[in-house]
């Protein structure tokens, strides 16, 4: 076994508390007629869940170099294959 | 461990990664098409996403929140050895993974109800937009939901193997490639309720 961590129940707890409010706050900034910026409000919430999710959740604030360059690649493909495609449909 | 077993659980959890990876990728073509069909289609994407039960979404998303929360402080109870803890969270885990379950239901039979599934002939008599979104509603949250119902049963499963020893404070990989796995399903999730419940 690796070197062993433990996430205490008081640190997910608090994480789970903050989610809770961040997809309260989600609901309500989506309700109120912001137009374009409730798109881009509700988004980057999301993708700060996400990243509360996988660091403490998923343990990977706790990984080594290996898992997190890992990551790292997966999210920069992802994000070249949704960045290339917009360019061909904006520009069309 | 009565004896010596060839036992690699860095390798393990590699392993599980790069598949969640792959994971990301096939959720990720999912958002892509939303997102491409959300540019040509805004106005039938915006009256099918106003159809959709924001409370009922939200409700879900409490829930697997929590599932998740579940999953996590099941790890940690493993890791200290605190079997029965372990197994009654998990327990809360797949409760939580039953009630999102039935949430779905219900949502999903209420579209089916009003003759909202894909290839109907409400959906194929309306605009075009329209029928893309839905489909693609049915498509992402039915894959997710059947990450969900496999991930349920994996976490049962892996229970099991805690009750019977097998997975113990000592040797918890197992768990800790489950709760990956279900966290990963929050995690899609997490894009899918503002995506398709709120921001149209």
């Amino acid at each position: 076994m690796s070197e062993q961590h433990i996430v205490s129940n008081k640190k997910l707890t608090c994480i789970w508390l903050i989610l809770l409010v961040l997809t309260t706050l989600t609901v309500a900034i989506t309700r109120v007629d912001l137009g374009g910026y409730k798109v881009f409000g509700a988004l980057t919430i999301a993708c700060v869940k996400a990243g509360l999710v996988i660091a403490v959740f998923m343990h990977m604030k706790y990984e080594g170099k290996l898992l997190r360059w890992l990551l790292f690649l997966a999210l920069v493909t992802l994000a070249i294959f949704i960045g290339l495609t917009f360019f061909d449909v904006l520009y069309r | 461990m009565s004896h010596p077993e060839h036992k690699d659980d860095i390798g393990a959890k590699l392993g599980m990664w790069l598949f969640l990876f792959t994971e990301l990728l096939l959720f990720g073509g999912l958002f892509l098409l939303y997102a491409v069909y959300l540019k040509r289609y805004p106005h039938e994407f915006a009256t099918g996403g106003t159809q959709l039960n924001w409370v009922l979404g939200s409700a879900n998303t409490a829930i697997l929140l929590t599932s998740s929360l579940c999953a996590a402080m099941a790890l940690t109870a493993l890791q200290r050895h605190e079997m029965r803890r372990a197994m009654a969270l998990l327990g809360a885990t797949i409760f939580c993974a039953a009630g999102f379950m039935v949430i779905k239901y219900v949502e999903w039979s209420a579209k089916i109800g009003h003759g909202i599934y894909p290839g109907s002939e409400h959906l194929k008599a309306g605009p075009p937009g329209e029928s893309i979104f839905f489909s693609l509603y049915f498509l992402s949250t039915g894959i997710h939901g059947l990450h969900v119902l496999i991930g349920a049963i994996l976490l049962a499963w892996i229970t099991v193997k805690i009750k019977s020893g097998e997975v113990n404070g000592d040797n918890y990989i197992l768990l800790e490639n489950g709760a990956l796995y279900w966290h990963l399903v929050d995690l899609i999730w997490i894009f899918i309720f503002p995506l398709y419940y709120l921001i149209l």
